[in-house]
């Protein structure tokens, strides 16, 4: 799948930002007046920024506000939905603690609650596409939750439970590129059941119909960088997980916090980049492609 | 609304025979000249006459070499278009309402203008049915030519998709696969016809036929398939008379 940079910035942005947001509003003294601000300015500056980038992708973004109009079937609208609801609950929330001191706790957990949601919903655009093996599994919303709070918590300087929550999404992230590279073959789908001629024997693709390229090329069977995903993965890996979680466990956490930060955000963006560069969608297989 | 018909009144849709197809792609001109000039926005051309041309088309021709065990292989032409699956996934992606599944007809349409273009349902559908037009900046796809099939200013004969009307080798048919009397149903119970990746459960309304088995052209000694031999024989009896003479005489030469 093509990686668009804005849908990579989306989901990592986003994914942060509400992580983060998801601690303020469980936290039981949360930050309030100034540093309340700073923290909330933070998390808005991400999950806002992430969303708005996620529209540039559109063909048509003036139109944008019809995505709210299918919830019942759709995860994209559900997700518009849960964030619009995430951001207002969460502003609140943020409004009585930095204006007034005063904490509403029932709007902090119903607003982390959504904020859970909203990840959860973006997720599933994904793993609910049949189409795309690799991503169509239960383990692709766990992968987006465990790094959303691990994110949010190494944002919000909680350092011990950060650090139990990074082993844990880099968990999620070893078992999800592991399994993930067998789904295609587990899938059963294959050139012989996309053309149905399976049954007189073996099928190539002997011409396609473009001597060009085409938006089903360019967008579904994006192989660039492929061949070097082994060292991309050890690459994202290193930089989301084993250094932030070295960085933490050295003294002076303010100062190897904020790097630790750095190194997990440029780990999960490179780790969403071959999220869709290694995603093969099925359609790949009419042009003898993966 | 982005939920799908629990049934539809008809499942119209294509039947396309792969004995058949020649792979001379006049359904792909035919279809894009349809529909460029009604159904929706125009189907775009980037770079058309440049050094790297593409551009937007509902229907695309694929050729396989399928190897049997024994024998030759063989070369089939694939036409690919939007199937109408009665469990269409990309329909129910649809944030916005724009794709919907028809319920007196089973067509799955796109309303462009309620289209932003965020390409979900083409990564939710398995055969590449879908294509965002770049110039538009909305989903474009198959239309089983709606705007031909009941439009009563138009002759009898071609109210059918522009497609089966123009293909020249009869591969292609039209009519409604729910009904199990109709003369695409009985075709597609006569000739096995089949689904594609059936696994992804999206139940395709088109079917294909598949190809009938081969001649085998090269099992038997040479001389049984020269069937022509006879036919070929010289019809010109050699010259007698003057006419002989002279033949011979300026062969001689």
């Amino acid at each position: 799948m093509h990686p668009a940079p804005s849908i990579i910035a989306f989901s990592t942005f986003s994914g942060l930002g509400l992580g983060l947001l998801f601690w303020l509003g469980v936290d039981n003294t949360p930050p309030t007046g100034w540093v309340g601000f700073a923290f909330f300015g933070i998390a808005y500056v991400l999950a806002v920024g992430g969303l708005v980038s996620s529209t540039f992708h559109l063909g048509r973004p003036e139109r944008a506000l019809k995505a709210f109009t299918q919830w019942q079937t759709s995860w994209l609208s559900r997700e518009a939905w849960c964030a619009v609801v995430a951001l207002v609950t969460m502003g609140l929330y943020a409004f009585f603690l930095v204006f007034f001191g005063r904490q509403l706790p029932i709007l902090g957990w119903f607003g982390a609650f959504f904020c859970l949601m909203t990840v959860y919903t973006t997720s599933m655009i994904y793993a609910q596409l049949k189409t795309v093996p690799r991503w169509n599994t239960a383990l692709t919303s766990w992968l987006f939750l465990s790094l959303s709070i691990a994110g949010g918590a190494l944002l919000s300087g909680r350092v011990t439970i950060a650090l139990i929550l990074l082993l844990l999404a880099g968990g999620m992230q070893f078992l999800w590129w592991k399994l993930g590279d067998k789904r295609f073959a587990d899938s059963g789908t294959d050139m012989k059941t996309a053309t149905g001629l399976g049954s007189i024997g073996d099928v190539r693709a002997f011409e396609p119909p473009h001597t060009g390229t085409n938006y089903l090329l360019d967008e579904m069977v994006y192989t660039v960088g492929r061949r070097h995903a082994e060292k991309l993965r050890l690459i994202a890996f290193v930089l989301m997980l084993v250094l932030p979680v070295i960085l933490l466990l050295l003294p002076f956490p303010h100062v190897f916090g904020v790097l630790a930060l750095v190194s997990h955000v440029a780990g999960v963006l490179v780790s969403r980049w071959l999220f869709f560069a290694e995603a093969e969608h099925v359609v790949g297989l009419y042009y003898g492609l993966r | 609304m982005t939920q799908l018909p629990k049934t539809t009144e008809r499942k119209m849709g294509l039947v396309i025979d792969l004995d058949t197809c020649v792979g001379c792609h006049a359904c792909v001109v035919s279809c894009k000249g349809w529909n460029t000039e009604n159904y929706g926005a125009p189907l775009s051309d980037q770079d058309p006459y440049g050094s790297n041309p593409s551009g937007t088309f509902l229907n695309r021709i694929h050729s396989y070499e399928v190897q049997p065990e024994s024998g030759p292989a063989q070369l089939i032409h694939f036409p690919k278009s939007c199937l109408h699956c009665e469990d269409a996934p990309c329909v129910t992606v649809c944030p916005t309402g724009a794709s919907y599944k028809r319920v007196e007809d089973g067509i799955v349409l796109v309303n462009e203008s309620d289209c932003i273009g965020c390409g979900l349902c083409a990564w939710a559908c398995p055969y590449g049915a879908r294509e965002l037009d770049r110039a538009e900046g909305v989903m474009k796809k198959c239309t089983l030519c709606v705007d031909r099939i009941y439009n009563e200013n138009l002759p009898e004969e071609d109210r059918v998709p522009a497609c089966v009307r123009t293909c020249p080798s009869n591969a292609r048919h039209f009519g409604d696969l729910g009904d199990p009397d109709s003369e695409v149903s009985q075709l597609v119970a006569e000739r096995g016809g089949m689904d594609l990746m059936p696994e992804q459960d999206t139940k395709p309304v088109n079917k294909y036929l598949p190809p009938r088995p081969k001649d085998m052209l090269n099992d038997g000694p040479r001389e049984e398939i020269d069937i022509l031999a006879p036919l070929l024989a010289p019809v010109v009896e050699e010259p007698k008379g003057f006419l002989g003479w002279l033949d011979k005489t300026l062969e001689k030469l």
